[in-house]
């Protein structure tokens, strides 16, 4: 494992306790009734946003999916905005327009959570292949869960990206279940073996932990920039929470309790909390602390979007479709 | 004048768009070959940089667009077959077609889709004989269908610079007209601008791509009894309801002609529209493929479930009788 800095090492603890933090006072704000729709919690998982964003540079580009806010976070986002977007504020990075499944941040190269799986993957190759041919040195990384690994179009975009060797990561969170189904139930074969097939270099880390995370991530970035094509990346990682916040309500029993508890008690706050003093802990929780407060009051007291401008970006030309009242 | 045929209008087109913005590229299977003909020369002129050939993966491939057109890019996805659609209609509708809205207006995807050859070509059976256009336009999608050559050249060219997605369908039927052309005078034709080819003041006809020739043909069968005003809306999302409203106004009679299935077609959002906002003098009609329809192969079948030009002119007689 890479030698990190105290300031790294506090670098990485700060982003994984920003997403932890964020997504359970999302969580909140969704029982309170101030976010609509729900949400696909992050928690357990913050690893593996950590640690591949902090392999990347500010104008390298990611996408991600449904269960996103993590992604958007570590890739830089305000927490305010990303608050706001979920609970539908004008104030949100999507004006209010995307909301939980759909956050993007396109001048920090968050080219948009997605939420059809496995959706993301040929965009990402797209959008590679257009640094590529700038030749600005850009990598792009399609986050993307296990369910989607059974997604043909992600196949086919594996085959374009080894093909015209691309510089895209593709970045596998592999938290045991594609909604309720056990990977076990749902995937021949393997994760790795999806990328093996056509010839990308495929590993398989320890998700729980950042600094495992950035040590793979560091890898297929210097591949992917000095021309090498793409790398997946398969992260072992379990997902404390629901897959989705209406889980909450309407206990569906997939996983085995003590499959919960073993899964919870390696925590990716305390793997990565452990490399830093107590006092730089202590530290840099007050300060996420007031970062996530911040957040929710500003998201809280921001104005809603004015119903006038529903459809406003619908085009990116401006074009007005009729009413549907046929005024 | 020199002729122009609508192939080589779009080959023209493409070529022109190449030529004047780096950002533009085309990519599709077998276009480096050209197999539809209409990428000839393309590769010899611009490179494979510009001129890709992808694998048989439309999913993959119409993603990559909206991901190269996200970065900067302005791919040109060219589809052999209109049923391939199908198969990208997530890429397209759902991805392409949402990315400004859902991000709030952070970005536009401007990616054209061209269909060389869309609707029937004899022998071509179910699976290659659609002409799906309405699907698009329910969706909100930007939607041409060129009748002549220069409205070809003039629409592919609009559809490259617009900033939104927009589906080109060139209509298999339409793809061997000609036109005496003079080629200084092409030029980019505005989306949503319809075109009335033939005046008239008993009724409009209504007519889409290739079947806009077919209604001159029957305008000019019936000009002994009445005189019959055709009307090519040139891009069927969105449509052009002043410009048709100007030609019901002076007709005060509609029938539209519309290659496509019946239910939920374009030429029902016209018929429904002018119940709305048209005063006519006539209940309107609609000549179409009939409900549900799946082309059959043997070719009097084939013909049998497309509109024809008998057809059409019954239609006018019958709301002209009204």
């Amino acid at each position: 494992m890479a030698f990190l800095s105290a300031a790294a090492h506090a670098d990485l603890y700060r982003v994984v306790r920003l997403i932890r933090r964020f997504e359970e006072r999302a969580v909140e704000l969704v029982r309170a009734g101030d976010i609509v729709g729900g949400i696909h919690p992050y928690t357990g998982q913050e690893a593996v946003a950590a640690g591949a964003c902090a392999a990347l540079r500010a104008d390298d580009v990611i996408t991600s999916t449904h269960r996103g806010h993590g992604h958007v976070l570590a890739k830089g986002a305000d927490p305010k905005r990303v608050l706001a977007e979920l609970a539908g504020r004008a104030t949100g990075l999507n004006r209010g327009r995307g909301g939980s499944m759909h956050a993007a941040d396109f001048r920090l190269g968050i080219l948009g959570a997605n939420a059809i799986v496995g959706a993301n993957a040929p965009i990402t190759a797209g959008a590679a292949w257009a640094a590529k041919r700038a030749g600005d040195g850009r990598v792009a990384v399609s986050f993307f869960g296990d369910g989607a690994v059974n997604q043909g179009v992600l196949l086919e975009s594996l085959n374009l990206a080894a093909l015209w060797r691309l510089p895209v990561l593709f970045v596998c969170e592999n938290n045991g279940y594609a909604t309720t189904l056990a990977v076990a139930d749902a995937v021949a074969g393997t994760i790795t073996g999806r990328g093996e097939a056509f010839g990308i270099p495929s590993a398989t880390v320890d998700g729980m932990d950042p600094v495992a995370v950035l040590d793979a991530a560091r890898t297929a970035v210097d591949r992917a920039r000095s021309g090498g094509g793409p790398s997946l990346i398969e992260c072992v990682t379990y997902r404390f929470d629901a897959h989705h916040t209406w889980e909450h309500r309407a206990r569906v029993r997939y996983r085995p309790d003590d499959e919960v508890l073993k899964g919870r008690s390696r925590d990716p706050l305390d793997v990565q909390g452990s490399r830093l003093s107590d006092a730089d802990r202590e530290r840099v929780d007050a300060e996420v602390e007031s970062v996530v407060d911040e957040a929710v009051a500003f998201a809280l007291s921001s104005p809603h979007p004015d119903p006038e401008g529903a459809l406003d970006d619908l085009y990116a030309t401006g074009l007005r479709g009729r009413p549907g009242d046929g005024r | 004048m020199p002729w122009l045929s609508y192939r080589k209008a779009l080959n023209r087109a493409l070529g022109d768009e190449l030529a004047r913005d780096p950002a533009v590229f085309v990519l599709g299977e077998d276009v480096r070959v050209a197999v539809s003909n209409v990428t000839a020369g393309l590769l010899g002129r611009f490179g494979p940089e510009r001129v890709v050939d992808t694998p048989l993966s439309e999913q993959a491939f119409t993603g990559f667009a909206t991901g190269a057109a996200l970065a900067g890019m302005r791919p040109v996805v060219e589809f052999q077959i209109p049923a391939l659609l199908f198969l990208a209609f997530e890429q397209i509708v759902n991805q392409a077609h949402k990315f400004s809205l859902m991000t709030g207006g952070q970005t536009a995807v401007p990616v054209t889709y061209l269909v060389p050859g869309s609707g029937s070509r004899a022998g071509w059976a179910g699976q290659h004989s659609d002409h799906p256009y309405g699907l698009f336009a329910h969706a909100g999608v930007k939607t041409v269908v060129p009748a002549t050559p220069e409205d070809a050249y003039g629409l592919v060219v609009s559809a490259i610079r617009d900033d939104d997605p927009v589906v080109v369908f060139a209509p298999a039927g339409a793809l061997d007209v000609r036109a005496d052309v003079d080629f200084a005078t092409l030029a980019p034709v505005a989306l949503g601008a319809g075109r009335v080819h033939r005046q008239g003041s008993d009724v409009t006809v209504v007519a889409i791509g290739h079947l806009v020739h077919d209604a001159l043909a029957v305008a000019d069968e019936l000009a002994g009894e009445a005189s019959v005003e055709v009307f090519d809306p040139r891009t069927v999302y969105p449509f052009d309801w002043d410009g048709l409203a100007d030609s019901v106004r002076r007709t005060g009679r509609l029938v539209v002609v519309d290659d496509a299935n019946r239910t939920c077609g374009v030429a029902a959002e016209v018929l429904a529209t002018a119940a709305e906002r048209f005063d006519l003098t006539a209940p309107p009609a609609r000549v179409t493929r009939p409900d549900g329809a799946v082309v059959p192969f043997a070719p009097a079948l084939d013909r049998a479930v497309q509109p024809d030009r008998d057809q059409l002119a019954t239609a006018i007689r019958k709301v002209l009788q009204d």
